[in-house]
Formats: structure tokens, sequence, C-alpha cells
């Protein structure tokens, strides 16, 4: 089914299942923050679980399409989906010429170059007037979808959002098991082997670069309508580094990592903000101890377990 | 009259018309350090070339400069009567000049099959298409399962290349060359670090690939370039120091030195 192994099908339908049924269970603006989340981790997941790219500032086109929409549907007025599709694009524009700029270089200098971008990129949103500096851009109108849905209620949101997610899903797990996908494989295995067997690696990086931005763009820019805020936080380097933790807590190189990574890290967020800065020491060491023990991931490590690809 | 000289030049491989790949005061340097210094290379096409030499001569740095994985600081290089020097290594790949590595260089993660199949799915064109279902390559199967039969892979075609023995890697990376139907292959040491009944396998299988192409490779096993080779080139501290089939190249008293060191050093 849709090119997935059986499990993997399996895995598809529970969380389906669980995205239909949560908000009928839990608050549907904490899902959607989930949902949100883990769209970003996926996008994230796509370069360095599968072309071993290790982009250290994916907030820069998370944070912009947040911008991007949020400015769309507030200052322009337009409707939610337009919003959203111009963030996305910023995403990709953005990542496109960083990108192209990051490539060039390998490893840790690939992840400090991706990361003085994204402050550039930073600084660039402290700077501009349309983003309202530290207000943010505020009180976002969700608008009507198609000019006919009103998104004003929680559940027409979450149903768009939701919807959003698993058909972002299933074009990242299409793009993985793709022929381009066989060759990102090959790039993270041995790039000069697929370099000496007539393959432009650097054509096969950027698209993959370009893609993986384009979905952190939607992804923020979704938030953007969810919350009807967009601020400084989505583009700063702390949102860059949760997303790389988020992916290495759920199991990177694995399709469902990065969702159970968004599930257990946006709920620690939300459940434990009551006591305060233990927050972040209670993150801390569960990231320690996710580290030592089980480096694959919770995700990587169940699939090691049961030896089967999720 | 000048235009007339260059572009006769250009058109024709006049002369030596069976030479596959020249090159012409190939030379590197390294801060300073010439790695590669002025070295003339011929190789004639359907013949197995050895280079050989002492640890540093700059065998593989000479490797790395044929197929453009490092650029020359002087020198030209020709392949098939065309000058490659400027070109990139996916390019040059492209034209029918395939490498191999000194370490095995295989997909760890992907099948054996896998790994074949990312060759041949060169055929395609550029494979940007993100969009399609990896079934399209399905196509592609039974050649890649032909190719690992042909090496001696057949029942290890859908295990992960990571999981195979050394040797056996060595012959997955063989097969994933060939997948290109290169029509010359620079091999940097195939039987490096390998077992003997490996070494005589992997001996058997170049024997038998051999036919319609041109093979370069760097080898440190004189018995297998003895039983194997045409030609030899000796490089020493990145010059050619000798050249010519094994019995004469065996006989030069430099290269003797060259390798033992001298009787006065």
């Amino acid at each position: 089914m849709l090119g997935f192994s059986r499990p993997q099908a399996a895995a598809f339908l529970v969380m389906t299942i669980l995205v239909i049924a949560g908000p009928f269970v839990l608050y549907p603006i904490f899902l959607m923050k989930v949902l949100c989340v883990a769209l970003f981790a996926c996008a994230f997941n796509l370069l360095i679980g599968y072309v071993g790219l290790m982009s250290f500032g994916h907030a820069a086109y998370y944070g912009m399409g947040a911008y991007v929409a949020a400015y769309a549907a507030k200052g322009w007025g337009l409707s939610p989906e337009i919003a959203i599709l111009l963030g996305t694009l910023t995403g990709a524009a953005l990542g496109t010429v960083f990108g192209w700029l990051a490539i060039r270089r390998q490893g840790i200098y690939f992840a400090m170059i991706t990361l003085a971008l994204a402050q550039m990129a930073y600084f660039f949103c402290v700077q501009a007037p349309f983003t309202h500096g530290e207000d943010g851009i505020q009180q976002i109108p969700r608008g009507r979808l198609f000019g006919l849905f009103s998104l004003n209620s929680d559940m027409a949101m979450y149903a768009l959002v939701a919807v959003l997610f698993l058909a972002v899903f299933l074009l990242i797990h299409r793009i993985i098991h793709s022929p381009f996908g066989q060759v990102l494989k090959a790039i993270r295995e041995n790039e000069p082997r697929a370099i000496s067997l007539g393959y432009r690696t650097d054509d096969y990086k950027l698209i993959a670069f370009i893609l993986s931005a384009g979905i952190a763009g939607l992804a923020g820019g979704a938030k953007a309508l969810v919350f009807g805020i967009a601020t400084l936080t989505d583009v700063h380097f702390s949102t860059s580094g949760g997303i790389v933790l988020i992916t290495l807590l759920g199991g990177l190189g694995t399709v469902f990592g990065p969702v159970m990574g968004a599930v257990i890290y946006t709920s620690m967020e939300n459940y434990l903000a009551q006591f305060g800065s233990w927050v972040t020491v209670t993150q801390g060491v569960i990231f320690v101890v996710c580290v030592l023990a089980f480096r694959r991931g919770i995700i990587g490590e169940l699939a090691a377990r049961l030896r089967i690809a999720l | 009259m000048q235009i007339n000289v260059i572009s006769k030049n250009i058109g024709g491989t006049s002369g030596v018309s069976d030479t596959i790949l020249a090159t012409e005061g190939l030379t590197r340097e390294f801060r300073g350090f010439v790695a590669v210094n002025g070295v003339a290379l011929s190789v004639r096409a359907g013949t197995i070339h050895a280079l050989i030499g002492p640890n540093g001569a700059g065998k593989t740095t000479c490797f790395n400069l044929l197929t453009k994985f490092l650029q020359p600081t002087r020198g030209t290089i020709r392949f098939k009567g065309r000058d490659i020097t400027g070109l990139k290594p996916a390019a040059v790949a492209r034209l029918g000049l395939v490498r191999s590595f000194q370490i095995s260089a295989v997909f760890a993660h992907l099948t054996a099959l896998e790994n074949v199949r990312i060759a041949l799915q060169r055929a395609r064109g550029a494979s940007f298409d993100f969009w399609r279902s990896e079934s399209v390559l399905s196509v592609y199967n039974d050649r890649a399962r032909a190719l690992l039969d042909d090496v001696g892979l057949a029942e290890y075609a859908d295990t992960a290349a990571g999981q195979l023995p050394y040797g056996r890697k060595r012959a997955l990376e063989i097969a994933t060359t060939l997948a290109l139907e290169p029509e010359m292959m620079l091999l940097d040491e195939p039987t490096a670090g390998m077992t003997h009944e490996d070494v005589d396998r992997t001996v058997a299988l170049i024997r038998r690939i051999r036919a319609g192409r041109t093979i370069l490779m760097v080898e440190h096993n004189l018995s297998v370039v003895e039983g194997l080779c045409d030609t030899l080139t000796v490089l020493a501290r990145g010059q050619v120091l000798a050249e010519g089939d094994y019995a004469s190249v065996s006989q030069n008293p430099e290269v003797i030195a060259a390798y033992l060191g001298t009787a006065d050093a």
C-alpha cells in the first residue's frame, strides 16, 4: 500500500486513527501544535536522515514561513490556503539560496553555514518592520478555507492541519521511496562513490534541501494560523536546536521517529510547563538518557528490536 | 594558418589512435609538496595497465587526478581523444571512465541489489523524480541480479552491503562499476587486504570482465600484476620511473632500487 512495508502500513493506520480520534479526547490546540512540530521535524529528518545533511538553521524556513503566512493572512487578507502556500514557497525560496551556499561544504562546516545564515534571517526579522520585532504578528485571522469554510472553530482548523499533516507525511514517504530517494540514500552512505557513478550529487542535495525547507515553511505557516501569532521565537536558533533534539529522540532516518519525537517533546513542554525552568532540566536529562541508552531514538530502537523498518 | 593547426589538433587523435587515456605533464602540488610531477601516461585501449610504486609514490593521487576528484595543478588529460582536464568528476564518469576506491566503497545500508541498481539507474539520466514510486526501478532488477550472479553474489542480493565480508564487498563494488558498462575502469588496489582465496577470485573476475574494456589498476601485489597486466608504469616520488611489460620492468635496476632502497643510500 503506497509503497509501505506491512509494519509501516500498520503504523500509518494506527497514526491516522490517533490523528482522527485525538481531538475528541485531547485539547485540539495542543494536538495541532504537535502536528505542526511533527511536520517540521519530518522536514528536518528528510535532510539528516536520508541525505546525511545536518542543518542547524531550520528555524529560518519555519519562522519565515510563519511570518509570511501571517502577513499574507492579516496584512493582505488572503485566504488561509494561499497564506500557507506562500509560507511554503517562502521556506523553499529561502532554502534555495541558503542551501545553494551551504552544500558547498561538508559535515560540521555545512552545519555552521546553515546556522550562520539562519542567524542572519533572525536578525533580519528583528529589524524588519513587518514582523513587529518583539511583539511579532498577532491576532492573525484564520479566515475561510477556499473562501467557503470558516476555520474559526478549533475542530475545523484541526481538520485542515490533520489533512495537511497526513498528506505531507505521505509525500515525504514517497520522496524517500522514489528513484530520487534512492540516490539520496546513496549520497548519505558514500558521496564520493555516488559521484564516481556519474551523479551530480550537489544537484540532488540542493533539491532535497529545497523540499525540506519548503515543508518547514509549510509547518510554520500552518502554526501561525493555528495560534494566530508569528514571533521571533519561531526563527530563533533554539527552535533549530529543538528540532534536532526531537528528531534524535524519535529516531533519525525513520519515517515515524520525528512524529514520535514531536509528540513527546511538545507534551513535555505543555504538561511540565507548570514546573517552570524544570522543563529544560527534564528535557536535558531525557536527551542524555536517550543518547546514552538508545542512540537510534525511540522508533529507531523499536524498529531494530523488531527487525523491521519504521 | 595558426587556426588551422589548432583545429587539426583538436579534431584528430592523430597517430596513436589506440590510446584511450593519455596524460601530458600531469602535475599536482600540495602547498609546495609535489605529489605527482610531470607524469606522461599512455594507456592503450583493451589492455590491463598497472600503476605500481612504493608507498607515497603518488599512485592514488594520480587516480584522483584522472577521475577529476582532484584538479591538476598543471598538465592535460585526454580520454578517447577528448580533453577532460576541466571536467567535473561526475561528468568524467558519464563519459565511461569509472573508478573504484581503495577502501571498499559500497552503500552500506542498502542491499547488494540496490547497490547495483543505483548504478543501473544512471541509464534513466538524472533521477530527480521524487514524486514517482521506486517501483519504476524494478525494471533493473533482472540486470542487477545477473550482475550479482556474475561476481558470485547471487545469494546475497537482499543482504545489506555493510553486512558482507570484505572480499564480497569488493566484488559488489566491481559489480556496481560494471553496471555502468564503462569503457575504462580504474581499480584502486582491488586486492588490498584480501585473503589468498579472495585474491584468486578477484583476479579471475578481472580476467573475465576485461573483454572489451581497458583497465588501469593500482596494485601492490606483484604476483597479481605479473599474471594480469600487459603494461606496467612504475611511479616513484611522483614521477614515472619506468614503463614496459613485467619482465623488463622487474629487471630495471632503478625500479629495484626504488622498492628496496639503494645499497649506498
